[in-house]
């Protein structure tokens, strides 16, 4: 009697187990289920960016069965895009104005936040806050009054006026980032550097650069994506193609009329796509890190 | 090598708050002393400002015979270890411990022959190319005390620097920095919260409280002769007995204390003089638990016999701890292990009275 | 003694003292004053392209098309009369509310699907999903107006597989706003699962845990552990997408460029439109202008939210 029922208890032990494990399995292969669908999804886009830009135009116009497969794949958009001065032009000025962008954005942005997070002065503390403020500015909302000041100061068509206003885009947010990185590092680091004999700015680029730089390539790689990315700014101040960047030059030299080059157009996304494709690939767990700091110290 | 003075030295924070209220303290060459209290008594704050971390308000800090208010961190010749550390995460043993000679611009090979030196007596040579995420917690307090050494300074500040270890690496590490300390013979000032610390590593021991100094004294001298309630109530574990009590008249013109209706102990003939111009006023009576034992047949002169109902036994092996409580206070007794103990029983006990302590109530001063 | 060079002991230390007090003032100064010198560069990035341009566009707004005569609030007035203008209202918030809701819901869902799976596979997983977020939103609006094309739509494609008709995607209002919404979605839900699977790692498992022995089950482990946990972050990131989303740009201008009929066209692009292409400078700022208060609403918002989370964070 006893021991039937110890044993059924064992059983009954036995299957909760199992089900219970077969429940966990259930959750876990229906979330790669439901992940793989949203992949899929997501996907979309730059499968068929890259789809089209192995078509020649004979093949994009012909219409003959599936738009969503490559029957002879060619490299000649991407040739045509390689050679092509007008591209390498854009492509040489988005790289001009991302990497000053990057440079001068990081300079403003690293000092004033040493400073704010260590310095206090009268008003530091609005000054924080208006930096935030600051980064909820989007670039819609001031590029007309924006357009006569770049007008006023002779920089209309001229890619300089980018190197100017994308650091307001950028900076706002670089400063926020680092403000975090630099609060978290322990006070006694800065003095045990001042007792080290240690001066202000050599604490800065010795000690808290260092010790902060996951925070420095996170505020980096927003500048750039920020900067390489931009779309409205050099829409409304630029028209020469000798000026344009890869957003602007892309559209607008491309599309000419109403002829399409689509098999040129998605080579030239898929091209200027690389460059935050490949730093994303290498970089991507410090970004995420550097966004959702906020999120996670909690 | 220097010696380090404090002149009626105040700290007084924006809404007024005084951290440190107007000290006093001299402290001689190749002197080890450590600064001890509870938390929020200004010992750090003082060590700060001997370090020029704080603003000192009013008064003057002394480094080897010059006013040193004024002077930067860096330009007063001093080296800290702090409580976390503070060891620069991106940088090797070495370079940790060269930060300070390479901002100086010492020559390199001067460099890295006092880092050797320092790593040698530190027992930390294998260690220098590692970053200091790949050290221990006892390894990364070598370090950065290697990291004091190095600079050869006037003084050393210490800043609680073995509150973060566990209890086992916290004893070593004190045998450890005393043996530095012997070897080097530059002058420390230290501080913590841990009275056993203090009273193993110090030449002298400064105890503060609420921003003033409380004694300052030799180890043996803090523990045998506190000044105040609060010394002899901080030095020492377990901490000692405070039993309200009365002098009065006692068997044979001599005097003794009443704690209770019940409980009247005989003062020794020799404190007689010292203890006769408090009679019949309310006193407080210290003793601390080493000094309420086990009764012996045997008693000396000053012992007395005192029972009382045991409340709880907590055996240490060596030792056993009772507690008692004597009109609502309580009172604690270190027993020998092979008396026998039970709760709710009473225990007949030795009261060495050559040990006591008497204080006044108000002033918490001991007479 | 007596010849008066010597002066006594005590008028002497007040002196001492007081030289002393300016050294420590200096001391003092000089750091703040270093603060301030490293955070001029910001100062005045932000006064000479932000606050300055902030007031030039309340003077722009209130001159006459030429820019000659001062009309006070005529361009609002004659805007809000518009009807092409009320339509930018309409579409401007129902872009903008309905994107933000569905990349928080789908954003949320994958956060949580993301939170299932081993942590070692998390890294893949998520920089596949991420691909939408990386690419620039210009190009790759470009692909999905290429993937809507009247003629050689890969979508209509499939759906005559289906034996379903052409839609003309771009072609009609409410499909062009549909499709106006999707491709935001699609840009903007990565950065939503993100903040919100940073959220979720977030929250203690002892929680949870305390939870099950409660005797709480999956969903109402989700209401009384998981959002409670994570509302500030929530509110913070929807606040934060619905700024950027009204204010976005990039995917009407090159989707639709805000036809068919004006029927797309939000706050943005019909600034951009009336002011860049047609020349109305004050019309375009006065257009641009009507987005300040949703933003500053917004933003007031996200900042309290934010001040919370810092002392949630601090305590």
């Amino acid at each position: 009697m006893s021991t039937t029922v110890a044993e059924r208890r064992i059983a009954v032990a036995a299957q909760r187990k199992h089900s219970l494990h077969r429940s966990r399995m259930w959750a876990l292969w229906g979330s790669y289920i439901a992940l793989s669908v949203f992949v899929v999804m997501f996907l979309v886009p730059p499968f068929y960016t890259l789809m089209t830009s192995l078509k020649s135009s004979a093949e994009i116009s012909a219409q003959t069965g599936s738009p969503w497969l490559v029957r002879h794949p060619t490299l000649e958009n991407f040739w045509y895009l390689i050679t092509y001065p007008n591209f390498q032009r854009y492509y040489l000025n988005s790289i001009i104005v991302t990497i000053l962008t990057v440079v001068v954005s990081m300079v403003i942005s690293v000092l004033a936040a040493f400073s704010l997070s260590r310095m206090g002065f009268w008003g530091s503390q609005t000054l924080s806050t208006g930096v935030f403020l600051t980064y909820l500015v989007p670039p819609s909302l001031l590029f007309i009054p924006l357009f006569q000041i770049i007008g006023q100061i002779g920089l209309i068509n001229n890619f300089w006026c980018l190197v100017l206003l994308y650091p307001t885009l950028a900076v706002p947010f670089c400063t926020w980032i680092m403000i975090g990185y630099f609060s978290s590092i322990p006070k006694e680091l800065d003095e045990a550097a001042l007792i080290d004999g240690a001066g202000y700015l050599q604490m800065l680029w010795k000690i808290f650069i260092p010790v902060a730089m996951p925070g420095i390539i996170a505020a980096t790689i927003f500048a750039f994506t920020v900067s390489w990315g931009a779309f409205l700014y050099p829409l409304a101040y630029l028209y020469t193609s000798n000026q344009m960047v890869l957003t602007v030059g892309i559209i607008s030299d491309l599309i000419r009329g109403d002829v399409f080059q689509w098999g040129k157009i998605m080579a030239a996304c898929l091209l200027a796509s690389l460059p935050p494709i490949v730093i994303y690939a290498f970089l991507m767990d410090y970004y995420v890190a550097g966004l959702t700091a906020g999120a996670t110290k909690g | 090598m220097a010696e380090v003075a404090c002149r009626k030295v105040v700290k007084e924070y924006d809404a007024g708050v005084q951290a440190v209220k107007g000290i006093d303290l001299d402290i001689a060459d190749h002197e080890f002393v450590v600064l001890v209290g509870p938390s929020g008594c200004g010992k750090s704050t003082t060590l700060r400002m001997i370090a020029g971390l704080e603003e000192v308000t009013s008064g003057e800090i002394w480094i080897d015979g010059d006013v040193v208010n004024d002077v930067p961190p860096r330009d007063r010749d001093i080296a800290m270890v702090f409580q976390n550390y503070a060891l620069y995460p991106h940088m090797s043993v070495f370079d940790n411990m060269a930060f300070g000679l390479k901002l100086r611009k010492f020559p390199k090979h001067e460099i890295s022959r006092r880092v050797d030196e320092a790593a040698r007596i530190l027992d930390i040579t294998p260690l220098l190319d590692r970053k200091p995420r790949a050290l221990s917690g006892g390894q990364r307090q070598r370090v950065a005390m290697g990291r004091a050494i190095v600079r050869n300074p006037k003084v050393f500040l210490f800043d609680e620097p073995l509150s973060n270890l566990d209890a086992k690496l916290r004893v070593q590490m004190r045998t450890e920095i005393k043996k530095v300390h012997q070897t080097v013979r530059t002058t420390t000032v230290y501080v913590t919260h841990d009275q056993v610390e203090a009273m193993t590593l110090a030449d002298r021991v400064v105890v503060m409280n609420g921003g003033n100094i409380e004694q300052v004294g030799a180890p043996q001298e803090l523990y045998h002769h506190p000044a105040t309630r609060f010394v002899a109530g901080f030095i020492g574990s377990p901490a000692m007995n405070f039993l309200p009590c009365r002098v009065q008249d006692g068997a044979n013109g001599g005097l003794a204390v009443r704690v209770t209706d019940s409980i009247t102990l005989p003062i020794p003939p020799n404190r007689v003089d010292r203890y006769g111009k408090f009679k019949d006023r309310s006193m407080v009576l210290g003793l601390r638990p080493e000094h309420l034992f086990e009764y012996h047949e045997q008693a000396k002169p000053g012992w007395t016999r005192v029972d009382l109902p045991v409340d709880v036994v907590e055996p240490m092996g060596m030792e056993t701890m009772v507690h008692f409580f004597v009109d609502g206070v309580p009172v604690c007794a270190r027993v020998d292990p092979a008396t026998h103990a039970e709760p709710n029983e009473i225990l007949p006990l030795t009261a060495d009275l050559n040990q006591m302590h008497l204080m006044e109530p108000e002033t918490g001063r001991v007479v | 003694m007596a010849d008066g060079t010597s002066v006594p002991i005590d008028v002497i230390a007040p002196a001492r003292v007081r030289a002393r007090r300016n050294t420590m003032q200096r001391f003092a100064q000089r750091r703040s004053t270093t603060g301030f010198l490293l955070c001029l560069p910001l100062i005045l990035l932000i006064a000479a392209f932000v606050i300055y341009p902030a007031f030039y566009a309340i003077y722009l707004s209130m001159l006459n098309k030429k820019m000659t005569a001062f009309v006070g609030l005529g361009n609002f007035q004659f805007l809000l009369k518009r009807h092409t203008f009320q339509l930018v209202i309409f579409q401007s918030c129902l872009f903008a509310v309905t994107s933000v809701v569905l990349k928080a819901v789908i954003g949320f869902i994958l956060a949580h699907l993301m939170h299932n799976i081993p942590g070692k596979n998390q890294r893949i997983w998520r920089g596949l999903l991420l691909v939408p977020w990386v690419i620039p939103l210009a190009l790759s609006t470009l692909t999905w107006w290429w993937m809507f094309d009247p003629s050689y739509s890969a979508f209509n494609w499939v759906l005559n597989q289906f034996g379903i008709a052409n839609v003309p995607w771009l072609g009609v209002g409410w499909t062009a706003r549909f499709c106006t919404i999707a491709v935001n979605v699609w840009y903007g839900t990565p950065f939503f699962m993100i903040m919100y699977l940073a959220a979720l790692k977030s929250v203690p498992e002892q929680l949870y845990e305390a939870a099950a022995i409660d005797g709480a089950n999956t969903i109402q482990k989700l209401f009384f552990v998981t959002l409670p946990m994570m509302r500030n972050i929530i509110a913070i990131t929807v606040l934060f997408s619905l700024i950027v989303t009204f204010a976005d740009f990039d995917i009407v201008r090159i989707l639709t460029a805000g036809g068919p009929q004006d029927m797309t066209h939000v706050f943005a692009t019909y600034a951009f439109q009336i002011g860049i292409q047609s020349g109305d400078i004050p019309l375009g700022a006065a257009d641009s202008l009507f987005m300040f208060p949703i933003l500053a609403f917004a933003a007031f918002f996200v900042l309290r939210g934010v001040t919370r989370r810092t002392k949630e964070i601090a305590a």
